[in-house]
């Protein structure tokens, strides 16, 4: 089935399987493998990715959705070598250590800080709560967030 | 493999459902993609539903409100008609999964899924929720309570589709409460639930009271005895003492991985008590 979408802001044309998961179809055609497969069934967040500005899990997405959508992975968070703030913040805070959760976090943090301007720690908690990470005890990570919302605030990041 | 399916309209749908018998259903996936992964016999034909603009938002008619099947959970927890009338509901989906679950999974899904521990379930009951039921030639009208025959089982016959959700704008009721109880606060399956619709007079008379229960019994659970037991009794301590023994009868847990029967009948008495807190914050 031939299918064209907008990934991480170019226009892009494929002829897949209608029934190829997203995941797969990212990492193993397109070799996009920031995006990662941990479990495969909804529970990890690994796999998260925007849809139309959105967080979704690409391990439950199937091809013919993508359809006419815009799709932003890892790889397209920010133009070029650019790091988007909330990528910047994680290094900073040191909230990346295997860095297997990393993208997803991170994707599903540019989600939350959209959505709400400001959120405190326990709503950044809640916000990131499909994210599973095995290594940092989120501390970091929420310090992170919590950190880039702040600059945010101040106007030094976008 | 299986061809998957994007229509976007019904009458889109309605071609597709008859030159595909066998085809298999879904809105956001959060349940089916999961299921089909574990079982390897893959269906013909998959039709995602999500494009079907008719099957989306929220509906203000006359004294109803019409919520389209394929509402995503995040979508109603944010619409203003959805939180100003049912905050049971609203307190039901947000504590179902996840934030990206609840991005993608949908209310319809949730009904047709027709499990014991869907959280918009046990508010949908107290609401008396009704349910829109659409095939190319027909649309019918049934009682939530009906749809539901067990454990993943539902009255939905062969090209037909969970069209939407209706539910009376203003339920008489001042007390609107959700409590699920699981292992952990997100993406946690309930253990038990109790979704509680209440009004209580200044003098602390319960006026009027439905209640459902999840996770413990093969469908929701509604018990008319506990009710009655409740109406026209003070919200106290010694009144829910008296109406718990009479759950026992509403209910009939199982014994999984996650709890015991046993623990299961305690906290589904239990839940009631909380009643009486949730009362007091009101004021
Ligand atoms: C990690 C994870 C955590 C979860 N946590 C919870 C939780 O805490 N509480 C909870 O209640 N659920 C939970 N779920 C289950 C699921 O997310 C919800 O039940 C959700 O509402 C399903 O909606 P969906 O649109 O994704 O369903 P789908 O998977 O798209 O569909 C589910 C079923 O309904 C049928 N169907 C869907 N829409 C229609 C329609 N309009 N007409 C006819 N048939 C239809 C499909 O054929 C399928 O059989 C969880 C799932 C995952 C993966
Ligand atoms: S891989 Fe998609 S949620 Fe775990
Ligand atoms: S850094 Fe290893 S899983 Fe999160």
């Amino acid at each position: 089935m031939k299918i064209s979408f907008l990934l991480n802001n170019r226009e892009i044309e494929l002829d897949v399987p209608s029934d190829r998961r997203v995941v797969d179809l990212l990492r193993e055609d397109l070799a996009l493998t920031g995006t990662k497969e941990g479990c495969g069934a909804g529970e990890c967040g690994a796999c998260t990715i925007l849809v139309n500005g959105k967080s979704r899990l690409s391990c439950l997405m199937l091809a013919a959705q993508l359809e006419g959508c815009s799709v932003t992975t890892i790889e397209g968070l920010s133009p070029g070598d650019a790091l988007h703030p909330v990528q910047e913040a994680f290094i900073e805070h040191g909230a990346v250590q295997c860095g297997f959760c990393t993208p997803g976090m991170v994707i599903a943090a540019v989600d939350l800080l959209r959505r709400t301007p400001d959120p405190d720690r326990p709503a950044i908690r809640r916000g990131l709560s499909g994210n599973l990470c095995r290594c940092t005890g989120y501390q970091k990570i929420i310090d992170a967030v919590e950190d880039t919302s702040r600059r945010r605030g101040k106007g030094k990041a976008s | 493999m299986s061809h998957v399916f994007l229509p976007p309209d019904l009458d889109r749908l309605w071609n597709i459902l008859e030159e595909n018998p066998g085809a298999l259903l879904y809105a956001g996936g959060t349940d089916l993609l999961v299921r089909l992964r574990q079982n390897p016999l893959k269906p013909p034909s998959l039709v995602c539903l999500e494009r079907i603009e008719e099957l989306h938002g929220v509906r203000e008619r006359g004294e109803e409100v019409f919520i389209g099947a394929c509402a995503t959970h995040t979508g109603l927890l944010a619409d203003a008609i959805i939180r100003d009338n049912f905050p049971v509901l609203v307190k039901g989906l947000a504590c179902l999964g996840s934030p990206p679950i609840r991005n993608m999974g949908t209310i319809g899904g949730n009904i047709c899924t027709a499990s014991p521990a869907g959280d918009a379930l046990p508010p949908l009951y107290t609401l008396d929720a009704g349910l829109e039921i659409r095939s190319r030639n027909s649309s019918r009208r049934m009682a939530l309570t009906d749809f539901i025959l067990g454990p993943g089982k539902t009255s939905l016959q062969q090209g037909e589709i969970l069209a939407g959700v209706w539910l009376n704008r203003h339920p008489p009721f001042a007390i609107h409460h959700f409590e699920k109880v699981g292992q952990r606060n997100a993406l946690a399956i309930s253990l038990v639930s109790l979704a509680a619709l209440l009004t209580v007079s200044a003098p602390g008379i319960i006026e009027r009271v439905r209640l459902a229960w999840g996770s413990v019994a093969p469908t929701v659970a509604t018990s008319a005895a506990v009710e009655a037991m409740l109406t026209g009794r003070p919200l106290s301590r010694e009144t829910m003492d008296s109406a718990i023994p009479l759950i026992g009868d509403a209910i009939s847990p199982i014994s999984d991985t996650r709890a015991t029967a046993r623990y299961r009948r305690t906290v589904a008495g239990n839940l009631l008590l909380r009643l009486i807190e949730v009362d007091r914050r009101c004021k």
